[in-house]
């Protein structure tokens, strides 16, 4: 089976400046909204960063500087029944699938409002209703969970896809490859998208994988393959409207290749160390998905003053959403014993009594 | 290549109770618990046509067809975490792993995915992973495992393992119904034991988790135990009889949560306690059983706790080697017997 490269990197022609593709079916107001997740995804990281230069966030803080259109370009792609597992670098993607930006302000600041209640940290929840399955840190894991996710909407006679985000490191796992066997052999629409971003933490693709493209692995799994531009965000959301497209037919699971580059390290306190002089830099003046955007939809009549006003509104939702985060309560420390089990079956786990005097 | 396959073969449905060995009974309560409920389904390895290593899924795959009876690649992982997906979904699912020894394959999603799901985000995954467990067979050290300590120390497993045909179906039904994911141990000794054969009830029923039972009532001295080694302390109680120590036997029959009121209520009435079991002594369930005793029934004990268990290696395939691994009913006579002397 070759590989899709309709929608590969694009390369900058006699000097001018990226854009997007221009082979799109998204209309004009889509385009817009397309835009203002991207903005959302980029703000509310900022303001995450904020918060955590003024140690309100508990743990560390996961950026998706540089690629955030490969997870709003591929979900703004998806029906609202469609799932997605997201890497902690798919903040973007959850925000599409209808996730507030309160719930992730009080995730990051570990507040009782937050939907884990402060028992888990950023995106490691989930909501059922709206198709969203949180990762959790163990990378590969959620690629069989989403098979399973799958497997019951089968068995339930629903129509839907399943979208599994990874990356060039966690392809490297036992479960990544499990999970892709099995949705392979059962042809199950799971689409799994390779975010490759370049580094695992510190270690660069050349010691992750022996394959040039990440999409040559498609053809171990009998599937199909793409490799897309993960710095367009529309050439994203054609990709995946292609490759939903296809499983939603009953042909089988698909491996994305989103080719992108991670400008951060792998959290706030990474130096990176380990990036060779100017490559940040040159990836940040010439080829910012956000810049990309905002250059295709100037050129194609949208004004400053547009954008600036989608700007305007993202700033005023993040505002209140973490006002409203701030002012949630830290958990009550008693909290911890629940829910390990269904508690009218099992109860809480409380400090045992013979620590008591 | 014919697409028929060599053997035409299509087992009965089992009976609704009635005469069952442990195995038999493991079988009814899936396929009661499969009539029931549709969404309940089997996945694992050679569960379907071939009908499970044991055959405890035997039948399953013509009755209810492939929708609902999964072969899988070589794959715990992929079990295991599509399990885990499709709990979350509404469905039931019952993964099977072709022997126990197995299920480190699936350790990183039994543990870090199925067991934490619901404290991290309230959404519970109702399956069961269940399989062969034991040693004693002769099968050495890739066929032999106890598990259960691997699994005792996260929070979110319940660990079940049944000694008795009745237990065995009254608990994997338990099990499918529950709402949190179950481990259920099978000791393979006990699958086909004629000893173990009895008269199951034709009606539905259920034996709770969480609940151990009195396997022999006694008042001088408890032996906690459970799984294949119930019988071995049934066979010391009986040979203690002679002597005329009335020996208790407490089969816990799960072991997450542990029913820590029977343990605590037998040893009080004894005021002498055995802690026996299979799997290695050092990190056995046996240290936490004796801890909870120190702990919590110090003033009523007359001697100390004594665990026995099986010795700190792998499990041997020659049978004298294995024999030497194995607590045997002999070790347990003489330890209730230096009990007896306090």
């Amino acid at each position: 089976m070759s590989i899709n490269t309709k929608y590969s990197p694009a390369k900058a022609v006699n000097g001018e400046p990226l854009t997007c593709t221009s082979e799109t079916t998204l209309k004009p107001e889509q385009l817009l909204e397309l835009y203002r997740y991207l903005k959302l995804t980029r703000l509310v990281e900022e303001r995450i960063v904020n918060l955590y230069r003024q140690t309100k966030v508990v743990g560390g803080v996961f950026r998706s500087l540089g690629q955030e259109a490969t997870a709003v370009g591929t979900a703004y792609a998806l029906e609202p029944q469609d799932f997605i597992t997201p890497l902690i670098r798919d903040l973007g993607a959850v925000l599409v699938k209808g996730i507030k930006p309160r719930d992730i302000f009080a995730q990051y600041m570990a507040k009782a409002w937050g939907p884990s209640g402060g028992r888990d940290l950023n995106i490691h929840f989930g909501d059922l209703e709206k198709g969203f399955i949180g990762p959790i840190s163990h990378l590969g894991d959620m690629i069989p969970v989403m098979t399973g996710i799958l497997l019951g909407g089968r068995f339930k006679q629903k129509n839907f896809v399943g979208v599994a985000y990874i990356g060039d490191g966690g392809m490297s796992t036992g479960a990544f490859h499990e999970g892709l066997n099995f949705a392979a052999v059962q042809r199950l629409p799971l689409i799994v998208v390779a975010e490759h971003n370049q580094y695992a933490y510190s270690t660069p693709t050349s010691m992750q994988t022996a394959v040039k493209d990440l999409a040559e692995k498609a053809a171990g799994y009998g599937i199909a393959g793409y490799i897309v531009d993960g710095n367009d965000v529309i050439a994203c959301y054609e990709v995946m409207k292609h490759a939903a497209d296809h499983a939603r037919r009953g042909e089988g699971a698909v491996l994305i290749e989103a080719k992108t580059y991670r400008r951060k390290g792998h959290a706030e306190h990474d130096d990176q160390r380990y990036v060779a002089e100017g490559e940040v830099e040159w990836w940040e003046k010439n080829n910012d998905p956000l810049d990309r955007f905002e250059k295709y939809l100037q050129q194609t009549g949208v004004t400053k003053e547009q954008l600036g006003e989608i700007g305007a509104g993202v700033v005023r939702e993040i505002d209140e959403d973490c006002a409203w985060a701030e002012s949630s309560p830290m958990p009550d420390a008693e909290q911890a014993a629940f829910n390990v089990f269904d508690n009218s079956i099992v109860p809480p786990a409380f400090r045992p009594k013979v620590l008591e005097s | 290549m014919s697409t028929t396959v060599k053997k035409e073969h299509r087992s009965a449905r089992p009976e609704r109770g009635g005469q069952a060995t442990l195995v038999e009974a493991i079988r009814q309560g899936i396929w009661e618990e499969m009539e029931r409920d549709p969404t309940v389904f089997v996945i694992g390895e050679d569960v379907g046509a071939y009908g499970g290593a044991f055959k405890v899924t035997d039948g399953l795959l013509d009755q209810f067809g492939k929708e609902r009876v999964i072969d899988t690649p070589i794959s715990e992982g992929a079990i295991v975490g599509a399990s885990c997906g499709a709990a979350l979904m509404g469905m039931r699912p019952v993964a099977e792993f072709q022997f126990i020894d197995f299920i480190s394959a699936g350790f990183d999603l039994l543990t870090n995915y199925a067991a934490k799901c619901r404290y991290r985000w309230g959404a519970g995954v109702p399956a069961v992973f269940r399989g062969p467990c034991g040693s004693g067979v002769r099968s050495g050290p890739f066929h032999s495992l106890n598990a259960e300590s691997f699994f005792l120390n996260t929070a979110g497993l319940k660990i079940v393992e049944p000694a008795t045909a009745y237990d065995a179906k009254g608990l994997i039904k338990a099990a499918i119904r529950d709402p949190d994911p179950v481990l259920f141990f099978e000791h393979k000794k006990l699958y086909r034991l004629p000893r173990l054969r009895e008269e199951l009830p034709p009606d539905d029923y259920i034996v709770e988790i969480g609940k151990a039972r009195t396997a022999h009532a006694g008042r001088d001295l408890s032996i906690i135990t459970f799984g294949a080694m119930v019988l071995t302390a049934l066979d010391a109680a009986e040979e203690l009889e002679r002597e005329g120590l009335d020996v208790e036997v407490i089969d816990l029959r799960t072991l997450a949560p542990l029913d820590k009121a029977a343990i605590l209520a037998s040893v009080k009435k004894t005021s002498k306690a055995i802690v026996l079991h299979e799997a290695s002594r050092t990190g056995g369930i046996g240290g936490e059983i004796a801890a909870l005793i120190a702990e919590e029934a110090f003033e009523w004990l007359d001697a100390p706790v004594i665990r026995v268990a099986s010795i700190d290696t792998p499990v041997p395939y020659a049978p004298p080697l294995e024999d030497y691994y194995l607590p045997q009913t002999k070790d347990v006579v003489d330890a209730a017997r230096k009990l007896a002397a306090y």
